[in-house]
Formats: structure tokens, C-alpha cells, sequence
């Protein structure tokens, strides 16, 4: 068995509204320091072992499903746990 | 003429669309449940808005990998008209049966009031009832209508007059004002604004009325002989 931590943010191309409000709160705030925020979500996924690589299934579901690529990336990490 | 308006689990303009098509056109219409797996005797597809599945992961995400969707993709590649309003809109990018995808709104905020569009392309199956150029009230109500896509894409968009609608004082953010952009067969079209609640002068406007027109028209044009 896989636990499988995957993240999807927006291009570094396509501008995020939401990121964009944040870092004006945090300004308003007095965290100057704080020069850009992007905000993407997180997905934790349990794979079970199968015939098939892990990674080339995850890469699938990623693609297909878990990111829109034409706006988003994705990356991802996967770790295998052992039985107890 | 009979168009499906496919329904899926948490579509709310359905009726709406319904209505437009029953009772302003005078058209056959059915609802199909987003589990049909035939959409065989329907002439035009219809994908309303709302808020399929929740909008879990990315609004329309879910919605395209339902069993209906490999017959509307069919039904586009035969040619029929596809028309996909506010959530079937999305539905119809995530799907790829037009190019690009949705943002958050430019405000972050979920609008809905009137806008005017502008007629960017009377050539169309959708359009060809508007004058090229003329400007309709059409009203939007979406969270995520914010359009796009990349250079490229948009060049392409431009070159084939993809480009139906777009907004004539942009309310989300989108790329190059876009409100509407149809495929490059022209027979697919996805757009955030609402037509089929601008169907009745008595409910605050009957702008809408022309696409749905402009479908049956095309439609009776090429398949009704004339005697």
C-alpha cells in the first residue's frame, strides 16, 4: 500500500484571484515580507499495490482527474507504508 | 425539432431551459438523467447550468466523466448542436469539446445581474438570428466564469471567429471579454450568461430568445425539405 500526497496549484502563468486577496490581507496586516501567496489544494491519496507502477497510475489519475493541466500544475509523493 | 436537456445531480437551470425550449420555442424537449447511455432521436443537446456534483474539485470535473457525456461527445462529433450555458459550459472545457478553462472571478465574488453582450459572430448556428455586432441583455450567475486559455489557443479562437459573445463591460476577468466561444466545427458551444432566463419580456427580458431560434432555424433549414 501507497500513501500519496498530491499537490495542485495554478500556473505560475495564470493569475490567482484568490492568492492575490490573501497577500493584500496579510499587507493590511503589516507582513510586508509576505510578497506573493498562491493558493493550490492538497490531496492525500491511499493506493493499493496492484501489477501496475505506482507512479505511472498516480501520473494518470493526475492527469485525467486530479488537475486541469491547461490551468494547473501538479506534483507529488509518494511513500510506501509497510503492513504493521 | 427534440433537444435533450441533460440533467445531473445538482443541475438547477434545467427547468429553465426546459421552459425555453416547450413553452417560448414550441419545440419537443426531454430531460435525460446524466446516467442515459443513448442520446439516439435527439437533434440538439442541451447542458443547462448549476452546480453538477456539488462543483467537487474544479466545477464540471465531475460532471464529464459521467456516462452521458461519451454520448455527447458522439453527438458533437456527428455535428448535432451542443450547447453548454454557465455550469455546462465548464462542463463542456473540462470535457475538452472546447478549449481552455474557468478561474475564480476577477472579484472573488459570485455575480449574478444583467450584462450586455455584444454579438461578436452572426454566422453561426447559435447566432444567426442576432445582426452582427448588436449588443443583448443577457443575465450571468457564476463564481467561476473568469475564462482561459493560452496565447495560441487564443489566436486560434480569434482567427476561426470562435469568439460568439463577449461582454461589452467584463464582469469576471475574462480573457479578451469572452462570454461564448464554440468549437472550430462550429457546432459545439459553451457560454457563462444565461439565455434561457432571458426567454420572456414579462420576466425581464426576451434577448435569449434569438439562439434558441437561431438552432431551429439552422436545424429546419438543412433537414427539413421543403415541399
Amino acid at each position: 500500500m501507497y500513501k500519496v500526497k498530491v499537490f495542485v496549484t495554478l500556473r505560475e502563468s495564470v493569475l490567482d484571484p484568490q492568492g492575490t486577496a490573501v497577500v493584500h490581507s496579510l499587507h493590511s496586516l503589516n507582513y510586508q515580507a509576505v510578497s506573493d501567496v498562491r493558493i493550490g489544494k492538497y490531496m492525500e491519496l491511499t493506493v493499493e499495490k496492484s501489477d501496475r507502477d505506482v507512479e505511472e497510475v498516480v501520473k494518470e489519475v493526475c492527469e485525467k482527474i486530479l488537475a486541469n493541466t491547461v490551468i494547473e500544475d501538479y506534483r507529488y509523493e509518494i511513500e510506501e507504508c509497510v503492513a504493521q | 425539432m427534440k433537444f435533450a436537456v441533460i440533467v445531473f445531480p445538482g443541475s438547477n437551470c434545467d427547468i429553465d431551459m426546459y421552459h425555453a425550449i416547450k413553452d417560448e420555442l414550441g419545440e419537443e424537449v426531454e430531460y435525460v438523467w446524466h446516467d442515459a447511455t443513448s442520446l439516439d432521436g435527439f437533434d440538439a443537446i442541451l447542458l443547462p447550468g448549476g452546480f453538477s456534483y456539488g462543483d467537487y474539485l474544479r466545477t464540471g470535473a465531475i460532471a464529464r466523466f459521467s456516462n452521458v457525456m461519451q454520448e455527447v461527445v458522439k453527438a458533437a462529433e456527428a455535428g448535432k448542436p451542443v450547447l453548454g450555458v454557465c455550469n455546462g459550459f465548464q462542463i463542456l472545457l473540462e470535457a475538452g469539446l472546447l478549449p481552455g478553462a474557468m478561474r475564480r472571478n476577477e472579484s472573488l465574488k459570485f455575480i449574478c445581474k444583467n450584462v450586455e453582450l455584444r454579438v461578436e459572430n452572426n454566422e453561426t448556428m447559435f447566432s444567426g438570428s442576432y445582426k452582427q455586432g448588436e449588443t443583448i441583455q443577457i443575465p450571468v450567475a457564476h463564481g467561476e466564469g473568469n475564462y482561459y486559455c493560452d496565447e495560441e489557443t487564443l489566436t486560434r479562437l480569434k482567427e476561426n471567429k470562435q469568439i460568439v459573445f463577449t461582454y461589452t463591460n467584463n464582469p469576471n476577468g475574462s480573457l479578451a471579454d469572452i462570454a461564448g466561444i464554440m468549437n472550430e466545427q462550429g457546432n459545439v458551444l459553451g457560454m457563462m450568461p444565461h439565455p434561457e432566463r432571458a426567454v420572456d419580456e414579462l420576466l425581464g427580458g426576451g434577448d435569449g430568445v434569438k439562439l434558441f431560434q437561431s438552432i431551429v432555424k439552422q436545424w429546419r433549414d438543412s433537414h427539413v425539405v421543403k415541399a
